[in-house]
């Protein structure tokens, strides 16, 4: 069971790797990223504060357009080529096929992230650095990027068409990443409630001014369950 | 492995694909399975390798049945269409699919290298699938689909758009394996059957219509003798007529215009080879060739599939 998931990330991972999607990804979450926290307008300098809250802010921008353009070919071209129909008459269930894109995808971005370890070290000698609240930072950047792979995946699964399983992303993101947020300003009591606790980058900001508390966890596993399993559901039901 | 099917039965909204159709296929058998196209042939294959479900209806493998995707193990399958992922390396692809079948880890590059030997891969092998000509990409996925060493092998149109002499070696591959194995393989080339199979089952509107070895599919097909005939005469004399006049002939026609071959056909169990002697005796027509013929699989499929 854990074997095939790891067999599928493994060759989705060496995929993205091989056809330079992976390096163009790197290059440029680091080069806009970089520009944003180190050069241009509120930068590290400006704000004269040892955080990383500028590359965070800048951070969830850039991989909530940059993910949807990995999970976008995920299974829309498998269902488009046909090869699906290899993958799932091997002993494998759909479970594990969307769990190890999901894990290749999420590969991709921790190593990503990985890179920017440079930016951690070197603000924490420019200043007192709050260490726990970087950190923290870093897990939601990771738990974001798991919620919106998990809708990119789903995006993927309804269509066989790249494009519109790019879009279709971006769509239902943009709901999650700050629609429901300015909805909420809209609205009162309940409803307000709700919808502030629909907004993903509410929770995110939580997270990267150092407050780990539950409700965020809770809220980006379950958008990533509630996605991958929905992605299960279709991938399974395309089969007949 | 045997595969046993029982009353298989698939429908595509009010559209009956398959209609509980019922065979068995032991081991060691090359069973050809022929039809129109949307006979459903490719569903039946999709259900015998558990990409589709049955509506109804049951498949045994060996002594097993149901949806216990373990026993995909044993199943190499070869899809209409031969899709492949065209991003990866040859080598890298036979290792997934090794490795997703359940190929120990150690044993990976030994597979490979026998596939590779096997399916004649050598020259292409560190190319991306996708810059392969289609004959190496059939040799893929016929590559990929025996990797595992499965007990059962489906092939859906295996030799589409391959040249005659890649035919050939993929035939005799075929055979070689079907020595031990169960297989299954669909085909629109009827010589191809002939070449090949052991058995042939024909399937229409999504029911079996026909059943056994090209022999017996012959035998039962009427037993109708054809002569093929030339006949040196006057072009005044009016040799189809002379010929269609004999009591044991049902129908005589020229081949390839006047002149040329006559293609006559006898009533059900009789023989014209006498008649046609002594008709030519008596009207002085001078007879160069008789030749006896069979009946075609030709024939046989458009019987089956055209009403």
């Amino acid at each position: 069971m854990r074997a095939a998931v790891l067999i599928i990330a493994r060759k989705e991972l060496s995929g993205l790797f091989d056809s330079l999607t992976a390096y163009i990804l790197i290059i440029a979450f680091l080069g806009f990223s970089g520009f944003f926290t180190w050069i241009s307008g509120s930068d590290i300098f400006l704000r004269k504060e040892a955080d990383l809250a500028v590359f965070f802010g800048v951070s969830q921008w850039t991989l909530f357009f940059f993910i949807p353009a990995i999970t976008m070919k995920m299974i829309a071209e498998e269902n488009k080529s046909g090869t699906i129909e290899l993958l799932l008459t091997k002993a494998i269930t759909p479970r594990q096929v969307i769990m190890g894109k999901f894990l290749a995808c999420l590969s991709l971005i921790a190593i990503t992230l990985a890179f920017t370890a440079s930016y951690y070290v070197t603000v924490s000698q420019l200043g007192n650095m709050d260490h726990g609240a970087t950190l923290s930072g870093y897990l939601g950047l990771l738990l974001l990027s798991a919620a919106y792979i998990s809708i990119g995946l789903l995006a993927s699964s309804l269509t066989n068409n790249q494009i519109i399983a790019f879009l279709l992303a971006l769509l239902m993101g943009v709901f999650f990443h700050f629609l429901f947020d300015m909805m909420a300003y809209g609205s009162r009591g309940v409803i307000a409630g709700l919808l502030s606790s629909l907004s993903a980058s509410r929770h995110f900001d939580s997270l990267s001014r150092g407050v780990i508390d539950s409700k965020d966890l809770l809220f980006f596993i379950s958008l990533s369950v509630a996605g991958l399993y929905l992605a299960e559901g279709f991938l399974a039901k395309r089969a007949k | 492995m045997d595969v046993r099917i029982e009353n298989l039965t698939k429908r595509y909204g009010a559209q009956l694909a398959v209609d509980r159709i019922s065979f068995e296929i032991r081991s060691g058998e090359i069973v050809g399975f022929l039809g129109p196209n949307g006979a459903g042939k490719t569903t039946t294959m999709k259900m015998l390798t558990q990409y589709l479900p049955p509506d109804d209806g049951r498949i045994w493998y060996g002594k097993t049945s149901g949806a216990d995707t373990s026993i995909r193990r044993s199943i190499g399958y070869l899809p209409e269409h031969n899709p492949l992922y065209e991003d990866m390396p040859v080598i890298d692809y036979l290792g997934f699919m090794a490795a997703l079948q359940g190929v120990a880890t150690s044993g990976i590059p030994d597979r490979i290298r026998e596939m590779v030997r096997l399916c004649g891969l050598d020259v292409e092998k560190h190319k991306k699938i996708g810059e392969l000509s289609k004959g190496y990409r059939q040799r893929v996925g016929l590559a990929q689909a025996i990797i595992h060493n499965p007990d059962i092998l489906i092939l859906d149109e295996p030799t589409t758009g391959l040249d005659p002499n890649q035919i050939v070696e993929i035939r005799e591959l075929i055979r070689k394996l079907g020595k031990e194995k169960t297989v299954i393989l669909s085909t629109h080339i009827l010589p191809e059957v002939e070449a090949t199979c052991d058995r042939i089952l024909i399937i229409n509107k999504g029911r079996i219509v026909a059943d056994g070895s090209v022999a017996e599919l012959r035998a039962q097909s009427e037993g109708r003798q054809w002569l093929q005939l030339r006949i040196d005469c006057d072009p005044d004399k009016d040799v189809i007529a002379i010929l269609s006049s004999l009591p044991t002939v049902e129908g005589a026609r020229w081949l390839n215009g006047p002149n040329g071959s006559i293609e006559l056909q006898s009533k059900p169990g009789m023989s014209s080879n006498r008649a046609v002697f002594q008709a030519c005796v008596d009207n002085g027509l001078v007879l160069l060739e008789m030749i006896p013929g069979e009946t075609k699989l030709e024939d046989i499929f458009r019987d089956l599939t055209l009403n």
